[in-house]
């Protein structure tokens, strides 16, 4: 075999598996000798239980042998599982098994928690045959581009250890990036799956929001928040997607709607596409190395025979202000659960009212209590409809103008990121310098769009992005897009120098 | 307006039941100073006729039969707990005499 096999898609792995050329024990012990080889350098797993892991995979290639493996294309696959989604791992009548691991979401303040139930995304993928490696490391409650939130320590990019590798979902990019898992999962509120993608040459997507159940996932903000896929290549993601989505009768967000067979879906064929480019996506602050391999990226669709056409969202520089009202608003409710009483870190103070505030001041990060304050600020008396409302009236018109384009077009081409991977701690002291890197995410999640980001070349060696932002429930033609580009590109065909053996 | 104050740190901070040492009140204040200005931005925008938006689809109430299903027992529900006085969780004094 040419590559190592953790840096193999899943498509290959699958039929190496039910060819049985390969077992899934063969292939789960790869991921975890790529995870113990990397564990102090990447940083990237907070939970890990490599026996239960290996179990799993012996069940696997016993149902591969028994030859029922039919119609399941990540049956005996390994993946990572950001630590922001609740795990538990449970028979068929309810008993606990080995392996159900904790759940921290990055933070101080539920060291040690373990969740009394599973979430729909570890469920669906018990269910599809995966196999859990462990929970990736993630900024705090996934509020962060860099994973320096983090209070187990910063990610490293596996393309140059001395640069991040995005955030907030940076354990899960940089686990698929490293080979040391043939796929992950992330959440997206404001860019933390599709940027991550971007900075280490990863796919990710992002789906509609009310695609992919959202129980079980702990909250951040919850009108934004979406789960999605990192793998190695477009025809990945959508096989993983496959296995997520559909309507959760426990996620009241989730929408009964139809599921297409995504992968059925990637013809490799754009012709007749017209594809929008909207202006205010080139902005000032996008380094020219990236905006090159993007333009690029524009071209060789053209090239492919879609239609390009030049088009405008004028209030997407509106997007960043409107996003740090809202995603904050949000999160200081969903984070007021954090009280020291039910679960997780407490103070032990013999008041209830310090028992809180020390709880929480001790539990929480530096950002993670910035956006707490700038949400309780914007839902506070006197600023509410100045801030909040306001902000959520801007938000009817991103979404107007995305709806606009849309009608004229069949999805939108973008930059992911405007930068490449930086240093870390660049940007540490200076939160509006970190938000900016979300400039080009943030407005679809506003706006409640499914994108991806698929790699589009390198500029001074290390990944960039190019984003597909499609209609709402459309994601069939942002992997359509993705795939074709991928496949005419073969960038995703890189691998990062520090990934082989 | 975009500065803000001392006493409003520290005001939003009780509001959010967080408490802040004196170093984080001041960096808070500087830094949140700085956030608020450029969200301030948001003014310039005419929202006069535009109503606004909490979610992107449209939710409605959903009904399912009111038939008894499994839940979480007692016993997990408690199990994370940091003090618990079985069956319940036990929390700090919240009313005392002549408060």
């Amino acid at each position: 075999m040419s590559l190592p096999l953790a840096d193999r898609t899943i498509t290959e792995l699958g039929e190496l598996l039910r060819d049985r050329a390969l077992s899934s024990r063969e292939l789960t012990d790869a991921c975890l000798a790529r995870m113990a080889r990397d564990a102090e350098r990447l940083n990237t797993f907070l939970a890990v239980d490599a026996d239960a892991t290996r179990a799993a995979a012996d069940e696997a290639d016993a149902v591969i042998h028994r030859g029922d493996a039919g119609g399941r294309p990540l049956l005996g696959i390994p993946y990572a599982l950001k630590d922001i989604f609740v795990t538990r791992a449970l028979d068929d009548e309810g008993n606990d098994l080995p392996g159900g691991l904790p759940t921290t979401a990055g933070s101080r303040i539920l060291e040690g928690y373990r969740s009394p139930y599973p979430s729909s995304a570890q469920q669906r993928l018990a269910d599809a045959g995966a196999i859990l490696l462990g929970k990736t490391n993630c900024d705090e409650f996934a509020m962060g581009s860099s994973n320096e939130n983090s209070a187990y320590g910063p990610v490293r990019n596996p393309w140059d250890e001395t640069t991040v590798p995005g955030g907030s979902s940076g354990g899960s990019s940089a686990a698929v990036a490293a080979g040391q898992a043939c796929f992950a999962l992330g959440t997206d509120t404001g860019g933390s799956i599709r940027q991550p993608a971007s900075l280490t040459g990863t796919v990710g997507m992002k789906p509609t929001y009310g695609r992919v159940s959202r129980w079980g996932m702990i909250a951040f903000a919850s009108s934004l928040d979406q789960c999605g896929p990192f793998a190695r290549s477009v025809h990945d993601v959508a096989l993983v997607l496959g296995a997520l989505a559909g309507h959760d009768s426990r996620d009241s967000t989730s929408v009964d709607t139809p599921v297409p067979d995504y992968a059925a879906g990637l013809t490799g064929d754009v012709r007749g596409l017209r594809l929008g480019v909207p202006r205010e996506y080139f902005v000032a602050g996008m380094e020219p190395g990236v905006e090159a391999a993007v333009r690029d990226g524009i071209e060789t669709l053209r090239r492919l025979g879609a239609e390009i056409v030049d088009v405008s969202l004028p209030s997407t520089d509106r997007g960043l202000a409107t996003y740090y009202i809202i995603a904050p608003a949000e999160a200081s409710a969903n984070l007021a659960r954090f009280d020291g009483v039910r679960y997780g870190l407490s103070a032990g103070a013999d008041e209830l009212w310090e028992n809180y505030t020390h709880t929480r001041g001790a539990g929480f990060g530096a950002e993670v209590k910035r956006r707490i304050m700038l949400g309780t600020y914007a839902l506070s008396a006197g600023y509410y409809d100045a801030f909040y409302v306001k902000a959520q009236q801007v938000r009817t018109l991103i979404k107007a103008e995305f709806d606009e384009v849309l009608s004229t077009v069949d999805a939108i081409l973008a930059p992911t990121s405007p930068t490449v991977a930086f240093k870390l701690g660049a940007k540490v002291d200076d939160p509006l310098a970190m938000y900016l890197n979300d400039a080009c995410t943030l407005p679809v999640n506003i706006a409640g769009l499914p994108g991806i980001s698929v790699p589009c070349g390198l500029s001074g060696g290390l990944p960039v992005g190019l984003q597909v932002i499609g209609r709402a429930w459309d994601e069939a033609t942002v992997l359509r897009v993705a795939d074709a580009y991928e496949r005419a590109a073969g960038f995703t065909r890189l691998r990062p120098p520090t990934a082989h053996d | 307006m975009a500065t803000i104050s001392r006493d409003d740190v520290e005001h939003v901070a009780r509001l959010a039941r967080l408490h802040l040492t004196d170093a984080e009140i001041d960096r808070m204040q500087s830094q949140l100073s700085n956030i608020l200005e450029a969200i301030e931005t948001l003014q310039q925008v005419d929202t006069s006729h535009v109503g606004p938006t909490a979610s992107v689809i449209q939710l409605e109430n959903v009904m399912r039969e009111d038939a008894v299903r499994p839940g979480l027992t007692r016993d997990a529900a408690l199990a994370n707990a940091p003090r618990r006085d079985d069956p319940f969780l036990r929390v700090p004094t919240v009313l005392r005499e002549g408060r």
